[in-house]
């Protein structure tokens, strides 16, 4: 009568290894070995250099974007939520832009529609950031950026809000100052707030770095898409890239609960 | 030289070159907007399914099957939404093929539109699943029992009980899918599906007008954005009629 299984049932500890988790177990291993058996792995040996350097691409853009974004995502948050109307409206406008549109379509407006009008102006193409304008990377990083500040600025505004008048009243009644204030009190309660978001958005963020392949960007993805062009082997590399962002995933995950479990919690 | 630019964006004006008609591109952008958003509500709707089906599974369903949904909803949600694109665009047709082949039929065509529906669905459903467990869970469980000490039947209790009562918890995360679902139509862009966003590129490449046509393709997804969240307020104060606001309820 399985129909009548309570809530509880459901949050029986994960690592009791019960007999039907053990069979299940046994059949994902031999699903794995049958793959890395009979499907076709002889590219790896010539691509596995560059999938390194790909691997590496990603991180790095992933890395880049998130601090980045996040450093602009403040002053959008705060903007929103204590400043005044003509630096909230236009916040709240980016934020509403960023979060209504896909990121395909920013990512290509910046490459191409930016990518398209720098070349036109001499004095660009004489002067030290031409070789910069040239590549792909660049316009990666500014779309990621922008829509990663868009997403988290959005919640970064919750969070800000979130924080109780009572410890700002209580960090302005010890005589500090606005900028100590924010830096002690408020910025440290809302990123603690909005930690368990942050790391969601983070992973969203991961899973948004495929997208600058599209631009000819050589990230793990762009990789696995030359695999499949030069050699017509299409399931091997994309069951391999899916394994290796299960893995960073899980990675994310993990670092940011190493986090969270560092912020003391008082439960009542 | 600076001028040449201008002079090469003013030979033909933004709405020349966005009128509906040939040879302005409007017309391709708004057969691009439709054909998004078909594959997105049909996505979606795709998700729902596969979505309450995960939820009562993974909350009454035997161990066997709760584990499965496990895997399911984990490893989808792990893995960038182009690569499961991807690998659902390339495999379905052709595990349909094969099936068909070992069945003695000749093979078919699956058409783009069908597959993209699929993919996108079946990543739906993923987030689906979880967001209408977490509802489920937030219904008073004594309304559940209630039915159940009156002998409704699963199927009856489901219709009359656990869906009504668990919709206003599942709106606002239900409406995040829809927008999600919808902005990732233009993904199918990078397989070769005519929507919106590979539409533009298109338009975009032909006439080098970049920045009209993407911030003419951003201005309709952005509109549709816009109208779904007036739309989902809609149906989220008619879902929640009879209950306090949340503001007050806080």
């Amino acid at each position: 009568m399985a129909y009548f299984t309570t809530v509880a049932a459901n949050c029986r500890p994960f690592a009791r290894l019960e007999p039907h988790r053990v069979v299940l177990i046994v059949i994902g291993l031999v699903l794995i070995t049958a793959a890395a058996v009979f499907m076709r792995w002889d590219w790896l040996a010539d691509y596995y250099m560059l999938a390194i350097a790909g691997l590496w691409r990603s991180i790095w853009i992933l890395i880049v974007t998130c601090v980045f974004g996040f450093v602009l995502a403040l002053p959008l948050g705060l903007a929103q939520v204590v400043g005044p109307s003509w630096l909230s409206l236009p916040a709240k406008a980016f934020c509403t832009v960023i979060r209504g549109t896909p990121l395909l379509l920013q990512i290509w407006l910046l490459y191409y529609g930016l990518g398209s009008l720098f070349p036109q102006y001499p004095w660009i193409r004489e002067s030290d950031i031409w070789p910069l304008v040239r590549q792909a990377w660049p316009y990666a990083v500014l779309a990621l950026t922008l829509s990663f500040a868009g997403y988290v600025g959005e919640v970064m505004r919750g969070a800000f809000a979130g924080v109780p008048s009572g410890q700002l009243e209580a960090g302005r009644a010890f005589g500090m100052n606005r900028w100590k204030l924010f830096r002690r009190v408020w910025l440290p309660q809302a990123i603690h707030k909005a930690l368990p978001t942050l790391a969601g958005e983070t992973v969203m963020q991961l899973k948004s770095t495929p997208l600058v392949a599209t631009i000819t960007v050589v990230d793990l993805y762009a990789v696995s898409a030359r695999v499949r062009q030069d050699t017509l082997v299409i399931y091997e590399p994309l069951l391999l890239l899916a394994l290796t962002y299960m893995v960073l995933t899980g990675l994310l995950v993990w670092i940011f609960s190493r986090i969270e479990a560092r912020i003391p919690v008082r439960v009542g | 030289m600076t001028d040449s630019v201008f002079l090469s964006l003013a030979q033909t004006s933004m709405f020349e070159l966005l009128a509906p008609t040939p040879p302005g591109w409007g017309g391709n952008l708004v057969r691009g907007f439709i054909n998004s958003i078909g594959i997105g509500v049909g996505a979606f709707a795709l998700g729902l399914v596969i979505g309450i089906g995960g939820a009562f599974g993974k909350l009454y369903g035997g161990p066997v099957r709760r584990d499965l949904l496990q895997v399911y909803t984990t490893l989808i949600r792990a893995v960038p939404e182009l690569v499961l694109i991807l690998l659902i665009y390339f495999a379905v047709p052709d595990l349909i093929n094969r099936l068909l082949e070992t069945l003695g039929y000749g093979r078919i065509d699956v058409s783009g539109p069908m597959a993209g529906i699929v993919a996108l669905g079946f990543v739906q459903g993923a987030y689906a699943t979880e967001v209408l467990r977490g509802a489920i869970l937030a219904v008073p469980q004594g309304q559940i029992e209630a039915g159940r000490a009156f002998g409704m039947n699963p199927r009856m209790l489901m219709r009359r009980i656990t869906l009504p009562a668990m919709l206003p918890f599942a709106i606002p995360g239900l409406a995040n899918l829809w927008l999600v679902a919808f902005k990732g139509t233009a993904l199918l862009a990078v397989v070769g599906f005519n929507e919106l966003t590979l539409e533009t590129r298109q338009a975009a490449g032909t006439t080098k007008a970049y920045f009209t046509f993407f911030m003419a393709a951003g201005v309709l997804y952005l509109l549709l954005t816009l109208i779904s969240n007036v739309l989902i307020g809609r149906v989220e104060h008619w879902a929640r009629r009879g209950r306090q606001p949340i503001a007050e309820s806080r």
